[in-house]
Parts: C-alpha cells; structure tokens; sequence
C-alpha cells in the first residue's frame, strides 16, 4: 500500500530544468541578442547534466537520504532558423533521464515538450558610443509524450502547454555588452493519473491547476563575431502555488522559484559559417520547492546559410 | 511576417491568459439529494453498537402551536429575507447529502495527516501525540489503517445515530417549516420526512463529537463546519432550531458511544514497542526465514505492527486469526527466487499504461489511502443511487466496516509472517511508487479492494462486474509497481472478499434489505 514512506519524502525538483525552457544559462539561442540573418540556420545538439543532493522544501533546506543525489541528464535537438533578418525561429526538443542515487524509486526517461519561439527584432539603435537592441519574443510549449507530471523530483517535465511573452533589451559598446529579459509564462492545467490530489485541500479531479511564472534574468560580458563570455544571473518566480509539507513529496503546482548564477561561453571556429560550441554552467543559489541545482551544458552547433550574401549570418 | 509576427504573439498571449484557468471539483454543484424512498421504516434497523433505538432519550418536541415553535419559524423567515450568495452556496452544498459531504470531508482529514514524520538527529523517529496538540508531528499520522478505522468509527456512529433519528422522526411525527408555514420556502427540497430531530444535525453532531479521538487538532474547524451546515438546514427551510439542537445533541450522544470503544480497541497500543519490533525478526529468523527490513533511511519501525489485534466490527479475534492464508513460499525456497525475478522484470522497463495503473490505484503519502479511495468510488455510485440519508450511513458503514476489518486481518498476516519485500530480496528492483514500510505478504491494497467491491457488489448489483475489475485492476498496480509478488496480490484479494463477505451478511440481516 503505498505509504511512499520512504521515498516520501522524496523531493522537489530539477524543476528548474523543467520548468519552462525559459530555462537560464542554456545556450538556447531564445535569450541572447543575437539574431541570425535572412535564411541562415543554425541547429545541432545540446547535452546538460544537473544534480542536487539538497533541496528546499517549503523554505526548509535539507537532503534526504531516500533520494541522495538526484540528477537530470537531457539531450536536445535545436534550431534556429532567419526568416528575416529581425525575425528568427527557434526550435527545441530534449530527452529526458532521471536518476537517484539512493532509496528505491525507478527514475524516468522521455522525450519531453517541444518549444518554439519566434523572436523579433523591434529596435536597433545608435545610442551614445554603443548599439541598443530590443527584443519581443513569443514562446510555445507543448508535450511531445504522455508522460505523468505527478512523479516528482522523477517526472521527465510537469507536462503544461506554455505561452510565453519576453522583453530583452541589449546595450552593446565595442565588445562589452550588457542584456536583460523578463518572461512571463501562462501554464495550462495538467491531467494527472490520480482522480483526486491535495494542495492545501482535497480536490476530487484529475486536472490541476498551475500557477504562471515570471523570470528575469541578466546577462553581462564581452561578444565578438567569434566569441561569447558572459555571466549570467537569472530569478525565477511561480505565482501561486503551494508550498510542499513537512516531508511530503513535491507536485507539480508547487510553488517553484530559483535564483541561480552561472556563466556561458560560445566560440565560433569560423566567422560566419560552420561549427561552433557552447559552454553554460550555473547554479542555484536560492529557492524554494526545488532542488539546489549545479548545472553543466555543452552543446555543438552549425551554422549554415541558404542566402547568396553568406555574411553577416549572425548579427 | 516581419511585420504581423510580433502582433501576432501579443494576441495569442492574450488569448490564452484571458481563458479561465480554474479546476473545479466533478462532486460541485450536485442536485439536492431527493430520496427515492425515505426509508421510513429505518428506525427498526439494526444498529452496530448500540442495543437500542431509544438508548437516548429524544425530549417530545413542543407543539407547532406552541409560541417557540413560532419563534422557530420566524428565526427561518428571518434568514430567508435576507440571503445572502454566501449562505445560499451553503444551502446548496449541504443539499447534497449530508453523510456524503462529511465522508468528503473525512477524506480531506486523512489526506492532510497522511504524512510520516521526519526522523529525529539521532536516526530515531518522534511519535504523534494526541497528549501534544499542534506539535510536530502531529496527531495523527492516518495511514491506512488509522484511516480505515477512522472511516469505520464516523459511518457507523453516523448510521447508528440515524437509525435512532429515524426511530424519533416517526415517533414525533413533527412536520417540517414549510409544511407548516407556506411562506416559508423548501430551498434545499421537500421530504416526506419528519423534522423533529434534524438528521442532518444528528450527522454534524456523530461526526464532530469523533473528532475528539480521531483529528483533535481538527476540532475547531469542524465545529465551524457544523455551524454553517446548521445554519444552513435552518435557512434553508429543512429544519427549525429546536429540530438541529435535538439533533446535534442525539449524534454526540450516540458518537460517544463510540469514543469509548474507540479509546479501547487496541488502536491506541497498535505502534508496539522496540521489544515488539525485535520479536518479530526473531521469530522469523527461529524458522529459517529472511525477516523484512524496513528500507528507509534511517530504518524506521514497521508501521503499527500490532494493528492485528485491534477489535474489529465484523470479525471478532478468533475470525481474523481463521482468515490467516497458508505461509509465502519461504524465503529460501526457488518460488521465491522466481517471485523476486518475476518483479525485477516487471519494472525494468516499465510502459506508461503500467505507470498510469500504478499512479491511479497508489494512494500512498498524502492521499486518502486505498479505503479512503474505495469511499471516493462509492459516493459518485451513491450520489445516482438517491439513497435516503440513513441508507448512504448504512451503506457507508458497511464498507469502513470491512475496510476496518480488512486492515486488520492484513495487518495480522503481515505481521505474522514478516515477509520482505523484492527490492529487500534484490535491490535492483527499482519500484514505480514508494515501498511501504510493513511486510510484503499479503498485499494491503489487495485485501482492501477485495473487502470493498465485495461488499459494493452487494449494495449495488448494477455495478458488480466493474467493482470486481477495479479489485484487480488496484490489487495488480502492486505487483506492476515492483513492491510486491504476484501471490500477495492474489491471495490477498480472495482474503479481502472473505472479509467483505462478512460485510454482506450483516447487510443481508440488518432490516434494510
């Protein structure tokens, strides 16, 4: 009978990662201000690893010996594609595995949701001795699977349709640069496999509701044609949401916020065409119902152009 | 596209944030229960603990011509002017039965304290406490078997007081408001139902006076409960104030009954002690077989190991001990090499419709157990059944009662035989829900599922082929989730409907039949 006793207290998540693909620090080209020209693309894989061993339940912070490590390994395919040069789609879908190192539940593995966005370019301007851009982005998610959000920390994503609205602003002087973004992210109503849940009471359904989330996030570093530095630090906040109990298992309408720091770099081996490869680590400083997360990503990209004017490929 | 791209999003944004995102519940907004047939004749049934309708005495009610009674009505004409959206959505969520919205609330109860405590610094873990109100962790921890027992006391003390309301109703013979008054509306529907005593309050009485056992930190906000669901049935038209005081009172009466066989039935030693804990690997070990291990770090004592010599309502000590099956195979033997094998290949790679069979029918941590799911399936069948107040106590009791037993009678063989469980056999055995902490053989879920659809089986014939499924469908999610063999299931499952089967012959001998 099910007492998950002892994995019970099972936790809380890598949420972070699943949460939204508004995800920080990855080398997603949905939160650079970088835009590929008319008819390039750019696409390849991505592979990331994030563990925690400590998690935050409610604003408790502790670890659990029924869990110890647990970790999150994805691969993604993505792309980004220049239907104009101030308007570019991007396009990803990972795999997911989950995995504990301690206690004895099975961890999970999927294809998880696929997410586009389309990013717009709305101003770029002289200012001062630099160039100011504005960004407007539109993001959809969806689930690619069936698979169950009610299985947390093991849950493969908590299995929402998402829209998502950004505003990025993007101050260049010479190489230094500084960006900022914040993203609101509507999440539908989930279906789990139970009929009926507890919040902070009893609800005879299947469907639940998810609070939306807010993020921001700020980028700062040095960007040639050929290489990104950056740090970056990034917040994310569920408005709404519940806290999970003394020892409970985490669910998927959790109140969910992580503040996180890393760093990212890109190299490109040529100007304007062919490989190049992007490095993200970051981890979570802050937060609440998720895991503390250290976060690894690297991921190898090519750049190609179906244009006649092959430069300036990425602007 | 450049140009219509970003106008686009920014309509599709607002599309979807403008559409309502909020979930309701499928048991909102029923009909107001309107009885087929008020069982009338429910005063001559047979109760489960008390000897007679008529243990309590129910004081004659004063006439309708009398000037209280008057003052009575004029309280109802009072609220009635003046409604307000607030008590008109009590009105109507009491109107739906008010032994079906306690059972609701009853599941919200176990489900908010079914949770484990965490462990102390020294690896030990704290115990709840009744004796230490709103102290971590807090009292109780309702894990099945709490809860089962839960479930039984309510029900049964809630039909009992009922079977002695029915007996005053037709004694008294008192008409309700709007018989006597016309200007007083029916708002949660008429009956052919005496007033005098108000069977909705003889249930708010039954079920708050319990909570002193059961969920003492819960006594407050159930008291708030009963107040609105009072105030409601006089607003309402159903029930004048004298009707709800003698009700109330009637129902806390005949829940005291049950205080204090509850406060005797063993529950309250069921933890054991570390002596307790400690025989029962000796005893194991003296026959040559592996004793289960709890598997939680740190290692925490079996869940109440001594629940099989809790006093049952159907099965008394000598029927739980005749329900015990034959032995598992031993531990040493090659069945159970092939068991263990059998559920490592049956996680190892686990399909989603098995994931889906093991999520619905897991009802571990923070749900309202196994019991408290087979009561969720019975008042969705009830709520269409139209059954009168006293036949949905009835009907209620009967299954806690042999959910009661049924936890018993698992708890006596778990502990009897002290199996361990796969992944303590094989601890590549990863499980696709959490292991509970007592012995493997014989399934929980098993003998619960078998105890329930037999007895639902029973109650409502139409339904009888789809109750047999579940029970199999919620005993196999066990084995499909790695923490059990196959044979714990089966063998619990023909257990469980002995169990039930005793459920059935009280059914069958009660009077309502």
């Amino acid at each position: 009978m099910h007492m998950l006793n002892q994995n019970k207290a099972a936790l809380p998540a890598l949420l972070l990662l699943l949460l939204l693909q508004a995800g920080v620090t990855r080398a997603q080209m949905d939160n650079d201000a970088i835009m590929m020209g008319k008819n390039a693309f750019c696409g390849g894989p991505m592979y990331s690893y994030s563990s925690w061993n400590h998690y935050w339940e409610g604003t408790l912070k502790r670890t659990n010996k029924n869990l110890g490590t647990v970790s999150t390994q994805m691969v993604s395919l993505m792309g980004d594609y220049g239907i104009t040069k101030n308007v570019n789609v991007l396009v990803m879908a990972p795999y997911v595995w989950t995995h504990a190192t301690a206690g004895t539940l099975s961890g999970q593995h999927g294809i998880q949701d696929l997410s586009v966005w389309l990013k717009y370019r709305a101003l770029k301007q002289n200012v001062g001795n630099g160039v100011l851009s504005t960004f407007v982005l539109g993001g959809a998610s969806i689930p690619l699977t069936n698979y169950e959000p009610d299985y947390l920390p093991f849950s493969i994503g908590l299995h929402s349709k998402t829209l998502s609205g950004r505003l990025t602003v993007d101050y260049q002087q010479r190489h230094f640069f500084a960006t900022a973004m914040g993203t609101y992210t509507w999440r539908s109503d989930v279906t789990i496999d139970e009929e009926a849940y507890y919040t902070t009471s009893l609800h005879f359904t299947n469907k639940v509701d998810m609070p939306n989330v807010a993020a921001e996030e700020l980028r700062i570093g040095y960007r040639s044609s050929r290489l990104i530095i950056e740090a970056v630090g990034s917040n994310m906040n569920t408005l709404g949401g519940f806290d999970i109990r003394r020892n409970d298992m985490p669910f998927p309408s959790n109140k969910m916020n992580a503040t996180m720091a890393g760093a990212h770099v890109r190299y490109f081996f040529k100007k304007d065409h062919g490989f190049s490869v992007d490095v993200d680590g970051d981890y979570t400083v802050a937060g609440r119902n998720v895991g503390q997360a250290r976060s690894f990503d690297v991921g190898v990209f090519y750049l190609l152009s179906f244009s006649h004017h092959p430069t300036n490929n990425i602007k | 596209m450049q140009r219509h791209a970003p106008i686009f999003f920014v309509l599709a944004l607002v599309a979807f944030a403008a559409c309502n995102k909020s979930v309701s519940n499928v048991t909102d907004n029923l009909p107001a229960l309107t009885p087929g047939n008020e069982d009338l004749n429910a005063g001559t049934w047979k109760p489960v603990l008390l000897t007679r309708p008529d243990t309590f005495a129910v004081a004659t009610p004063v006439a309708t011509s009398n000037a209280a009674y008057t003052a009575d009505l004029n309280e109802i004409k009072a609220y009635q002017h003046n409604l307000t959206g607030d008590m008109k959505a009590q009105i109507s969520y009491w109107s739906a039965g008010h032994v079906f919205r306690w059972n609701q609330i009853m599941l919200e109860l176990v489900t908010k304290y079914n949770l484990p405590p965490y462990q102390n610094a020294d690896g030990s873990y704290p115990v709840p406490s009744a004796a230490n109100p709103f102290a971590y962790p807090n009292f109780p921890f309702s894990n099945p078997p709490y809860a089962a027992r839960a479930y039984a006391y309510v029900t049964a003390a809630q039909y009992d007081a009922l079977v002695a309301c029915w007996h005053y109703k037709t004694l008294y013979n008192r008409p309700r408001p709007y018989q006597v008054d016309s200007t007083i509306q029916a708002l949660a529907g008429k009956t052919t139902l005496s007033s005098y005593p108000s069977e909705g309050a003889v249930v708010a009485g039954a079920t708050a006076e319990l909570m002193q056992l059961l969920f003492p930190d819960e006594i407050a906000n159930i008291q708030q409960k009963l107040s609105q669901e009072e105030l409601a049935l006089i607003a309402s038209g159903s029930a004048t104030r004298s009707d709800i005081t003698a009700g109330e009172a009637l129902g806390r009466q005949v829940a005291d009954v049950y205080l204090a066989r509850g406060r005797a039935d063993n529950a309250g030693k069921a933890g054991g002690t570390p002596a307790n804990w400690t025989s029962f690997v000796t005893t194991t070990e003296a026959e040559s077989q592996i004793p289960w291990l709890s598997l939680e770090y740190p290692a925490r004592p079996p869940m109440l190991p001594l629940f099989g010599k809790v006093k049952g309502f159907l099965c008394d000590s000598a029927a739980i001990i005749a329900l015990r099956p034959s032995p598992p195979p031993s531990t040493n033997s090659a069945d159970m090499t092939a068991a263990v094998q059998a559920a490592y290949n049956t996680v190892k790679n686990p399909t989603r419709a098995q994931m889906t069979t093991v999520q619905f029918w897991a009802d571990g941590v923070s749900t309202y157990t196994p019991p408290g799911h087979w009561n969720y399936i019975a008042e969705k069948d009830f709520v269409k059944q139209n059954y009168s107040e006293v036949r949905w106590a009835r009907n209620l009791a009967l299954l806690n009662m042999a959910e009661m037993d049924a936890a018993i009678s698992c708890w006596d063989i778990k502990y009897f035989y002290f199996n361990p469980r796969p992944t303590q056999m094989d601890a590549r055995i990863k499980t696709l829900t959490g292991i509970p902490n007592f012995p493997s053989y014989v399934s929980g879920h098993a003998m619960f599922s078998g105890a329930a659809s037999t007895i639902l089986a029973h109650l409502v014939p139409s339904r009888a082929s789809d109750y047999m499924s579940m029970s199999q469908d919620a005993a196999n999610s066990r084995v499909l989730a790695g923490i059990h063999y196959a044979i714990d299931c089966q063998v619990g499952l023909t257990v469980g409907q002995h169990v039930g089967n005793y459920a059935v012959q009280r059914a069958m001998t009660d009077g309502a039949e």
